[in-house]
């Protein structure tokens, strides 16, 4: 993915002792911490070299404005109005009078400087503990001026790792189909846009329908379904050179794909006959490989990230149900007893939870359970919605929601959520058209 | 590439949008359905005269009723005098599953519908399926009677 890299130059090294700010992540949003984030300082020689570059007059405060914005909707951290500021971006930076921050009951600062090196753009930014006065992190980056947008979301990754102790998610994309046209006839695209709603692109035209697409973990490749030629099958595509090309050689529709954690296998279910299987096929040798084996429809598989354990959805019971089994398909136990249909159930990249999509008494709810099937915790309730996707710290969860159309059958839409895996911080994601299916990118720095 | 299927389809549509708004205000719901399947013949169309196109299933079935298998053999009469005719059985679900499983069902649907037709004589070399899951409802509406007309398998001419 040479055009998304980001050429990283840490030049200052962090100097932590102790700090006595720190996020719990854990429990939800109810005390966000309070933090300034002053626009990064720029010369003003660099801000015209970048004017011209990039048509926007100060590029030190649209970077800011990633980093605050991020901040705000991780729903973690309240970001404080600009305007109490009181020190300058470029002196705060140098040294930050703490108890001016202190005034405005700022626990974490950031300051930063843009400039520009070489027809780069350099930047480097600083965390501070205000309460303990001190300097938290310290950090550079160069990379070319189009990269702007990801250096805001890269700072904002080192900054919620070292208050929370945990990876950050903000330098990701996610892809999605993007949906217009009435409920009857919908028309379908893939679409990829950054994890903010930011650079939004579609990858295909809407000639055919096309559905649940996923990222590979490790590359730019993505799978997903695509009705070309009235054809459904599984399809490859990689996102940097548009080059698409079907998966394996079945003689019917296959469906439901996803990538194995090592990105070298695809996971999917086979429909033949009125029976759906789950097979695997190796994208090195192209061997196929038959999964499950039960007159039953057995989907929506998803790999553990160990890649040992796949867990998938079955109705042997009579209904929709999630099952886990080993990776060579022995071992097939089911997991979820509760009340309801249990659908689409997806690992999270920690390992330790299944999110899926339930049904019950005509309400559909995004929930999270551990992978033995205890300890079921339903995050969000609603008409329709369904098909969770991980962030990939594990820390927040997208999926689609539908809504209910009136008595004419008006008033459909589809839109992408995200929710956190306490359950608070449930947001619209902003998308230019409608949305479904949308799938969570590794980060893609580091 | 399929354009004049893709415009017959979006025509069929338009018809069963104007049968339905029409009739909308005049039956009730309870009228239309037999436990929750559709008995109506709103969305229905005709391969030929007396032959309806579609057979309607249960809320997670795949099972053909009586209604469907009757329907079924008027196909098979039909395609057995119209030997040089094949087919495609278009499966459908209702928007109350999930996309995937919606897949899996469509395609369940359509192979019960085939496998009937095969019972009568209709070699499968005529017959394709394909499952659009929840992708294609016939009517937009987010209620019983709505998607019990969705929940169905409907036979295309394919040639």
């Amino acid at each position: 993915m040479k055009k998304f890299l980001i050429t990283l130059i840490i030049i200052l090294i962090p100097v932590k002792s102790f700090s006595l700010i720190e996020v719990d992540i854990t429990r939800g949003n109810l005390n966000p911490l309070p933090i300034a984030v002053s626009p990064l300082s720029i010369d003003e020689e660099s801000r015209k070299n970048f004017e011209n570059i990039l048509k926007k007059k100060n590029i030190g405060s649209e970077i800011s404005s990633i980093v605050e914005n991020n901040l705000k909707v991780s729903g973690l951290f309240n970001p404080l109005n600009k305007d109490a500021f009181l020190q300058e971006p470029d002196i705060a930076n140098l040294k930050p009078r703490f108890e001016d921050w202190n005034l405005i009951k700022a626990q974490a600062l950031i300051t930063g400087k843009v400039s520009y090196v070489e027809e780069k753009l350099r930047v480097e930014f600083r965390l501070w503990d205000v309460l303990a006065g001190k300097e938290m992190m310290a950090l550079a980056f160069t990379t070319v001026p189009n990269n702007w947008r990801r250096v805001g979301h890269i700072i904002t990754d080192k900054v919620y790792e070292r208050l929370t102790g945990e990876k950050g998610y903000f330098d990701t994309r996610i892809i999605y189909v993007a949906e217009e046209g009435p409920k009857t006839q919908r028309v379908k695209k893939l679409a990829i846009m950054d994890q903010d709603g930011a650079n939004n692109k579609f990858l295909t035209l809407g000639n055919e329908l096309v559905l649940t697409p996923r990222f590979n973990p490790t590359s730019q490749l993505v799978t997903y379904l695509s009705y070309f030629r009235n054809l459904p099958r599984v399809y490859l595509l990689d996102i940097e050179t548009g080059t698409q090309e079907v998966v394996g050689d079945f003689p019917g529709m296959t469906f439901a794909p996803r990538f194995s954690p090592d990105g070298k296998k695809i996971i999917m279910s086979f429909a033949k006959d009125g029976n759906s299987e789950i097979y695997t096929m190796d994208l090195e040798n192209r061997i196929v490989e038959k999964i499950t084996n039960h007159p039953s429809i057995d989907t929506s598989p998803s790999y553990s990230p160990d890649g040992k354990f796949i867990s998938f959805n079955s109705d042997r019971s009579g209904y929709q149900q999630i099952y886990v089994m080993k990776s060579d398909g022995s071992n097939v136990k089911r997991i979820s007893f509760g009340k309801g249909i249990y659908g689409t159930p997806v690992w999270s990249p920690r390992g330790d939870l299944i999110a899926f999509t339930k049904l019950h008494k005509g309400k559909f709810y995004i929930g999270v359970m551990r992978t033995d099937g205890s300890g079921e915790r339903l995050l969000t309730e609603n008409f329709y919605q369904e098909a969770p996707s991980w962030s990939p710290n594990g820390r927040v969860l997208i999926f689609y929601r539908e809504t209910k159309t009136d008595s004419k059958g008006k008033g459909f839409s589809a839109k992408l959520w995200s929710i956190d895996l306490t359950g608070y911080n449930e947001r619209q994601v902003p998308t230019p058209t409608d949305g479904s299916d949308p799938s969570w990118s590794s980060l893609l720095s580091n | 590439m399929k354009l004049s299927k893709i415009l017959k389809n979006g025509f069929l549509i338009v018809v069963a949008c104007l049968a339905l708004s029409a009739c909308a205000t005049s039956k009730k719901t309870t009228g239309q359905m037999q436990g929750d399947v559709y008995t109506g013949t709103d969305t229905v169309e005709y391969l030929a005269s007396g032959v309806p196109d579609r057979v309607f299933f249960a809320t997670n079935e795949s099972v053909l009723t009586t209604a469907s298998r009757e329907t079924l053999r008027k196909q098979a009469a039909w395609l057995r005098k119209n030997s040089k005719i094949t087919i495609v059985l278009e499966g459908h679900a209702d928007e109350r599953g999930t996309r995937e499983y919606n897949l899996a069902l469509g395609e369940r649907r359509a192979n019960a519908a085939k496998d009937y037709l095969m019972t009568y004589g209709i070699s499968s070399d005529r017959i394709s399926v394909l499952s659009y899951g929840k992708e294609r409802p016939v009517d937009s509406g987010s209620n019983p009677l709505a998607w019990s007309k969705n929940r169905r398998s409907v036979t295309v001419k394919a040639n």
